[in-house]
Parts: C-alpha cells; structure tokens; sequence
C-alpha cells in the first residue's frame, strides 16, 4: 500500500492498539477498490440509501408486454431468472412471475412438529 | 483469590451474567436445512409478564408460545414454552399507483401490557400495523331452542318445550382478531413501532419519517420527525430504528445510518425535527475508510428497563450510552472485532449490510446479540466478562450446559477453537429476547427459535 512510509511513526508505542486497528480497514478497502475500480469516491452508504429506499419498486410496463406477447406469438415468454429483482431492462414481466399468493393456510413450522 | 477466580472461569466459561450457566431448554421448526422462505423467522418477543412469547416470520404469520406454569413437583426447570396461537398477520400486497411490491414479512412485534383478560399486540410489515387481540375461549352456550348443537336450525313446529341456554365448558380455544388496522401512514418502509409508556400512544418509524398514533384511532397519525430532504440528491441518511423511552412518556429516540442517535422531546415542539440531545462517538477522520459509514450504521437501539442508559448496535459492536452523556458511550463491547478484516468480502456477499438486534436482561446488568455461525454473545456490565454460545442442535438434551465457543481470528487455532474463515455467514441470529423477569432467553436462527434457560439445581 502506498503511504506506508508515512505511516512507520504509527507503531511508536501508546497508539499502536489503537492505530493497528485502521490497517485491516485499510487493507480491505484496497482489495475493494482494485476489485471495483469504479466504485465510486462517495463514502460506502449513500448508494445504498437510495437502493434501500427503493426497495419493492417493480416496474411494469402493459405496451412492452402486449408487444412481447405478439411477437413471441405461439412461444413462451421468457420467464424471470433466478433474480426476480430485475427492476427494468430486457426481462418483461410474466404473471408466471408474479409472486404467488400465498395461501393463508399454511401453517408456521414452530407451530407444528415441535422437536425437542 | 485470582487463581481461584481463573479456574472457575476455565470450567464455566468466561462469565456472562455472575456466572450463569446457559442451558438448552427447547427448540421449535423444522430440522430439515432447506429453508423455506417463508419460514425465516424476522422477530421474537416476550410479552411484559414473560409468560407468552411471540414469533414472526418473513411469510407474515405471527406464532405466539405459552409458559406453562411450574409444575410444583418438577422443580428442576421452569416451564416450557408451548404453541398458543398461531395466525396470518399480514398478507403480500401490491401497490398499483407505485408499482410496489409490499412484503408480508413481520419487522417488528410489541406486546401492549395487559389490562384484561385478553393480550394484546402490534405486529407491522413494511406499511401496515396491526393491532390484534388474542383472546382465550374456554366455554360455549349450549341448548339452544331454534338451533341444534351442530348449527343447523330446527323447524320452529318441532319445538314443543323452552328452555334456557347454559354455558358448558369446552376445549379451551385461543383466538386472535384484528382489532385495528393502520394503514398508509407510511412511504418508506417500516423499521420499529414503540409503545408509549402512557399505553394509549405508540410510534412507528420508517426510513425517512416517524409517526404518533393513538391505539384507538386508525384514520389519522401525527408526524412527529421529518428528515426527508426537500432534494433527494442531498439524502445523507435514514432513520434505522426508534423507541419510547420506558418512563417518560414525552421522550424517544431515533438512530441513524451514520451512526448518531437523536432524543426528542415531543413538549418541545409538534415536529420533533431539532432533536433536544444528540449522541455521537467522535471519529478519527484519519481512519476513516470506504467501510467507516456502513458499519458505522445502527441497526438496532434499545432503552435500558431503569431508562437511564440506553444500548446501540452497529455491525461490530454493542455500545451503552449514559442519556446524561452525548459525546461518547459510556460502555463499548466488541462483538466478533475480527470481522474488521473481512469487511470486503463481507461487502461482496452483502453481509456489511445484515441489522443484528440486541437486548438487555431484566436487570440491565447483562446485554445479548446476535453473530455469524449461530453464535451470540453476552456481556456482563459488572463483571465485565462477556461469554460466546451456540445455537445449535448439537446440544439438545435438555439441561445440557452450553460450552462457551471461541473465535481464532488469527495464528495458531486451538483445539475446539474456530477460525474465521470457517464461520458460516448464512447462519446469522439476529433477533434474540430476554425474559423480562428469569433468565430465560429465546435465539432465533434463520428459521428455528431456541429457548434456553439457566441451570436450576
């Protein structure tokens, strides 16, 4: 890592306990950073605000859809991936894909079969 | 006297409450490990006598468990835990107007103290609170006149004599109904509901906005905070969790993404926006890392039962903060510190982002939370030794003390020890109760609920 030079007066004694603990934070963000090198230079936190915001947003368009639908004709629509989280983009939504609604009577496993 | 000290610490693990001795008591879910969705368990809770327990999952169901009461003759464990009720809580919703998919899952449970012979709880998904009742049925009217014992109505010609219905005893029955519905307060999703200690009042709290109901009214709610900016471009940070404080009924407090805790006061002003203290442990800017504000974040905060301190958690530790001191808290207890230098892969797989809960025991002298592996941890305040356990089915004889568990974050790994790089990440307890009264405590792992108890001779 780049600084270390700089960094060498941190092991003089009294702060190293406190000081070692900034290198493993330190380290990790490297190995992050080379790993995504366009992560962006905002602090970790403000893309995940607007993603946890908009949690649940599911878009669907009826125009994309019908189009779809006459185009593929006969075929089967695609259907959703193992990521149903797919918001916009080239997967148009099926109602094979909407979540099921679930049936009320299906009992919680801790009510029933208790093991002891 | 030290060495003593030391030797009883070898043979009961490092403390964790004066010494107490964790025992397995019982386990409820399926054993097989393919988890239902459905089935992942996402609150736990005991009621305010400790004598019912409440359970909610991500399928919206709500499972309520029932001490029996001791057994006079068996003296060498407090009662079980038994199914009481179970119910649907709260179904998947689609909102049409803003293309969003509302899950059914439960966030949060809070019992309301009892006042009669029924219980009564709130229970909230991402944009509902409930209100239900749950009432015991324990006898029925029989011998009516126009109706047979089955339903079915008789012809009024055959009826030749009259007589008086009587209430005869019957199986006892346990009902839960909705009795209150409060719904489209809330834009963002729903993090915590509090009960006032006026036991008329209670918050809910979302992202950006928290809100003042009344239990009794269901057609409007007070904003009570505001935080959302007038551009969302310039959103910093949400709210992650909030609560009344126990006593005074004009006080709670809210925490945030980055780590602050605000205490308002609801005489101050109708919007609480300018908080009346504001907590906050300063950071060496010079340490501070793309990771700094993620595990910085606090996932859950927790009033003291005394109301004089109260406890945060963020992603590695536990912090208590005295209400008279906002500068720093006054306690700090790490919870799995060699987790420090995993946090990139701990980003990758989304980890960075799991929100454990804590709790306090009835004294306030020990504090719990959840871990990676199906650990949790205990510290004890006055002691300060804190204890790691294990959640597991490996120990389910009943009475069998846990062995305490140890992490090896680095170097030679002793026997019995496990090393970081063997923790399993899917297996997180998040959410853990303590009995207000016993040292009875309920772990939940992904989708079972254990119970345990502390030795009794």
């Amino acid at each position: 890592a780049s600084g270390l030079g700089s960094d060498v007066c941190y092991w003089s004694m009294g702060d190293t306990q406190e000081k070692e603990g900034i290198l493993p934070e330190r380290a990790e963000e490297a190995k992050l950073k080379a790993k995504y090198p366009s992560l962006g230079q905002k602090p970790g936190g403000s893309d995940f605000l607007m993603k946890r915001l908009q949690k649940g947003q599911k878009y669907f368009d009826s125009g994309d859809y019908n189009m779809a639908k006459a185009k593929m004709k006969n075929k089967q629509l695609p259907s959703a991936g193992p990521d149903k989280n797919l918001v916009t983009g080239d997967h148009i939504p099926t109602p094979q894909d909407l979540p099921q609604r679930k049936s009320s009577l299906v009992t919680s496993k801790l009510a029933g079969g208790q093991v002891e | 006297m030290f060495l003593k000290f030391s030797l009883h610490s070898m043979f009961y693990g490092a403390g964790g409450g004066n010494d107490i001795q964790w025992c397995f008591s019982q386990v409820k879910g399926a054993v097989d490990d393919d988890v239902a969705e459905a089935d992942i368990i996402s609150t736990v809770e005991f009621n305010h006598s400790g004598e019912l327990l409440a359970t909610g999952d991500k399928g919206g169901r709500v499972v309520i468990f029932q001490q029996e009461q001791e057994n006079k003759i068996q003296s060498h464990s407090r009662g079980e835990y038994n199914v009481y009720s179970t119910f649907q809580s709260h179904e998947p919703e689609f909102d049409y107007l803003k293309s969003l998919e509302i899950e059914e899952k439960i966030n949060k449970i809070r019992w309301l103290p009892q006042k009669n012979a029924a219980q009564f709880l709130l229970s909230t998904n991402d944009k509902t609170i409930k209100l239900w009742k749950i009432s015991e049925r324990d006898k029925r009217p029989e011998g009516y006149n126009l109706k047979e014992e089955d339903g079915r109505y008789r012809d009024p010609t055959t009826v030749t004599t009259l007589r008086v219905p009587v209430f005869r005893p019957m199986d006892l029955m346990v009902e839960a109904s909705p009795r209150r519905i409060f719904a489209n307060a809330h834009t963002y999703h729903i993090n915590s509901i509090s009960i006032n200690s006026d036991y008329e009042t209670y918050l809910s709290a979302d992202d950006l906005r928290i809100n003042l109901w009344h239990l009794e009214i269901t057609d409007r709610s007070f904003n009570i905070v505001d935080i959302k900016p007038a551009n969302m471009e310039e959103l910093t940070e949400v709210i992650t969790a909030a609560e009344f404080h126990p006593n005074s009924c004009n006080t709670f407090v809210y925490s945030s993404s980055k780590g602050t805790i605000r205490l308002c006061d609801m005489r101050a002003s109708a919007l609480c926006d300018r908080h009346s203290k504001l907590f906050e442990e300063p950071e060496d800017p010079s340490n501070r890392s793309f990771f700094s504000e993620i595990i910085s974040s606090i996932s859950d905060v927790k009033f003291s039962h005394s109301g004089r301190y109260m406890m945060t958690r963020d992603y590695l530790s536990v912090k208590i903060w005295d209400l008279n001191m906002e500068n720093r808290p006054v306690e700090t207890y790490q919870v799995h510190e060699y987790l420090r230098s995993k946090l990139c892969s701990l980003y990758e797989n989304d980890c960075i982002f799991d929100k454990f809960e804590c709790c306090w025991n009835g004294s306030d002298s020990v504090v719990m939370t959840g871990s990676y592996n199906n650990f949790f941890r205990m510290f004890d305040r006055n002691t300060k030794r804190d204890i790691t356990l294990e959640a597991s089915r490996e120990n389910n004889k009943p009475r069998t003390v846990l062995k305490p568990r140890k992490v090896c974050a680095s170097g030679k790994r002793k026997k019995d020890e496990i090393s970081v790089d063997s923790l399993d990440f899917n297996k997180k307890i998040l959410h853990t109760a303590w009995h207000p009264k016993e040292n009875i405590i309920a772990v939940a792992t992904t989708n079972n609920l254990y119970i345990f108890q502390d030795k009794v001779n």
